[in-house]
């Protein structure tokens, strides 16, 4: 799932919200940018804004040009890369600091530091990099259009952050369902090892470094890192506790960084034109530019790379052609892929896109999949919808994931049609909050916080249902129940 | 047999167990589905316990334990699709193969499945017909690709609505100029190291 599978720290400090200063955006509109800052007000840029072609790093996204290396070598990939893997580790992890990148999985965790966890001295195992090509997210499908398009980059990329780690091979786990996603992926490899660029002495570097793709079978799970090495180990994709973390022992036993595909993608162009470059986009701690997938009820659905901390609604606009039947239509939008809960639209007015905005109006940047829906969506049967999918993917280890996912899943389908009582409005919101944090992944958490936004947001929607029930069947069976 | 051991050597010494997702796999492309005796065939050439190959094999929603048709058609129900309309998609195919969700057309022909996100999502509606991916779908698209699957053809996979791939479907938004040289706008700690063309 290449997800948001892995636990984001919410900081949920209750310092009051400040009122940001006016921006215009866009076609000279004036909003209100309103953010709610974690520590102090973030310095530097305010919000993004759209980005210009030559800064866009996937310059291949909708396969205009040809995948292959001949042709991605025209676009600038394995440019330099030697001179870029003689610089050494300390300097590639220095850029990816600089630059500011955080992990494009879901949880957003800084990468430069994640492949610093990763420079302790060797104790004679070799390390792994594991490249999480798991994507199954509902919403997100940002790492099919860099394999099949641009899977050079991920090659390029997979050799730069294995120099980095001091990693001996990559295996890129992708998912089984991505048939021709994996042969064009396997083509730029062994076209890569013909070229001698990765292989023995890669790219005449003096460094060996090999890149294996392993295709999984189809489970959502297997996008958490430790089911992800699990399922390369060849066992059920079940979650490991952690710690151990994966930097001390992961795949095979040995040392391993799981990085999201996108992540690994963006490391190559990050050290050709610099971490200040990659920097200078979005606001502080939410830096760089992203791939957007764009679905449900807007005119034109699109993935498109953007700037980190651009305002939803300019993002909609501009490169999905609005929402179907225009901005005032639009109920609600899920803006991370499925495991975010949803925000209503009087926050999509303003809510800029990146991890810090999105956490402060109570949701999840995740992988900035965004799901819209309009006034003609059945809200309750769509959150139902997703907690079906989290019941069908559950891997079934940890009792209140298992079990509490199940439960809900019932109680929300009998609230689609109102057959439920009020109380049990308050009965699923503990359920979410006892499966919430209770589970060795993050999978749990996912399930449990759509049903949170869509409480939050959608509780009168959820009684008016039921009292409409009551109304014509009499009082449900909950309701005589409790 | 050959591939599998060529699969086994990506991995390193004593994780050969690494190699069983390609192992049922090939067996699940020659054999159509993955019967018992090709999973204990598995455990064998793996030296690994059969209950592990089972445990694989149930676990994973690709593994196929049981004949699924010539054409197995995966309609994805998840709710990007759902909002672009996949409950009519389901209802299409359904109509279309004449066997329900779940079940296996008369003539053995077409194996309908309902599953997750298949991680096309701004494509949506999508089917997924063994490996292709048919995307954009309206409920006449259905009808037309079930129809030449039946005459033995195989219609074009992707995007039916008449995009490429993922890019917004009336005129791009981005990427609408060239992409730029190699060495674009290089940092000058490399720029030293070789002469760059970069910004100019």
């Amino acid at each position: 799932m290449a997800g948001v599978l892995a636990r984001v720290i919410q900081r949920t400090k209750p310092q009051l919200g400040i009122i940001g200063p006016l921006v215009s955006i866009g076609n000279s509109n004036v909003a209100v940018v309103r953010f709610q800052s974690a520590d102090a007000a973030p310095q530097g840029k305010q919000c993004g804004a759209p980005l210009s072609d030559c800064d866009r790093i996937f310059t291949n996204l909708y396969g205009r040009h040809d995948w292959r290396l001949k042709a991605a070598m025209a676009r600038g990939d394995w440019y330099m890369t030697k001179e870029i893997l003689l610089k050494g580790n300390a300097w590639i992890i220095n850029e990816l600091k600089v630059s500011g990148l955080r992990g494009r999985g879901g949880a957003g965790f800084p990468t430069g530091m994640k492949w610093s966890f990763m420079q302790k001295p060797s104790d004679g195992r070799p390390k792994y990099l594991v490249v999480n090509a798991d994507e199954g997210e509902p919403g997100t499908c940002k790492d099919r259009e860099i394999m099949r398009h641009d899977p050079h980059k991920l090659v390029e990329g997979c050799l730069i952050a294995g120099r980095a780690i001091g990693a001996i091979a990559a295996y890129i786990y992708i998912r089984g369902e991505f048939y021709n996603e994996a042969s064009n992926l396997q083509v730029a490899i062994a076209e890569a090892y013909q070229a001698g660029l990765i292989g023995k002495n890669a790219c005449g570097s003096g460094y060996d470094f090999d890149v294996f793709v392993h295709r999984g079978a189809g489970a959502y799970i297997c996008g958490e890192e430790t089911a992800l090495i699990e399922s390369i180990e060849g066992k059920q994709g079940k979650p490991r506790l952690k710690p151990p973390f994966p930097a001390d022992i992961g795949l095979f036993g040995c040392p391993t960084t799981v990085n999201n595909v996108e992540t690994i993608s963006v490391a190559p162009t990050i050290c050709r034109r610099g971490g200040a470059w990659f920097a200078s986009f979005g606001r502080l701690r939410n830096q760089g530019t992203k791939l957007y997938n764009i679905s449900g009820h807007v005119n034109t659905p699109c993935t498109v790379e953007e700037e980190m901390s651009i305002p939803l609604k300019e993002l909609i606009e501009r490169h999905a052609g609005g929402v179907i039947g225009g901005w005032d239509n639009l109920l609600a939008v899920i803006p991370g892929g499925s495991s975010t809960p949803l925000i209503p639209k009087s926050v999509c007015d303003t809510v800029l896109m990146d991890f810090d905005a999105l956490v402060a109006a109570n949701s999840a940047f995740g992988t900035a999949a965004i799901i819209v829906m309009d006034k003609s969506t059945d809200i309750v049967k769509a959150i139902a919808r997703l907690i079906m999918f989290y019941k069908h993917e559950s891997c079934g280890q940890c009792t209140p994931c298992r079990e509490g996912v199940s439960w809900m899943n019932k109680i929300i389908y009998r609230m689609v049609d109102g057959n439920a009582s009020p109380k049990e409005i308050d009965m699923l919101w503990e359920i979410s909050k006892q499966i919430e944090g209770h589970t060795i992944c993050a999978l749990g958490d996912g399930a449990a916080w759509p049903v949170q936004g869509l409480i939050r947001h959608f509780r009168p929607e959820l009684e008016r249902r039921m009292a409409a029930y009551a109304c014509v069947c009499g009082p449900s069976k909950a309701e005589r129940l409790y | 047999m050959k591939r599998i051991q060529a699969i086994v050597q990506n991995y390193p010494e004593g994780s050969q167990t690494s190699a069983i997702s390609m192992a049922l796999d090939i067996v699940q492309r020659q054999i159509g589905w993955i019967p018992i005796s090709a999973m204990h065939k598995v455990a064998e050439l793996l030296s690994m316990p059969r209950m592990r190959v089972y445990e694989w094999a149930t676990f994973y929603t690709m593994c196929k334990r049981e004949y699924r048709g010539k054409y197995n058609v995966k309609i994805c129900k998840s709710l990007p699709c759902m909002l672009r309309g996949s409950d009519f998609i389901i209802r299409a195919v359904e109509d279309a193969t004449g066997c329900c969700a779940g079940g296996l057309s008369d003539d053995k022909m077409f194996g309908v499945d309902l599953v997750e996100c298949q991680g096309a999502c701004v494509n949506a509606p999508v089917i997924a017909i063994d490996d292709d991916y048919y995307e954009d779908l309206t409920v006449c698209d259905v009808y037309n690709i079930i129809e030449k699957l039946r005459c033995g053809d195989i219609p074009p996979s992707g995007p039916q609505g008449g995009r490429y791939a993922a890019e917004p479907c009336c005129g791009l938004t981005s990427l609408q100029t060239g992409p730029p040289p190699p060495g674009y706008c290089i940092q000058e700690a490399l720029r030293q190291d070789k002469k760059g063309d970069g910004c100019n």
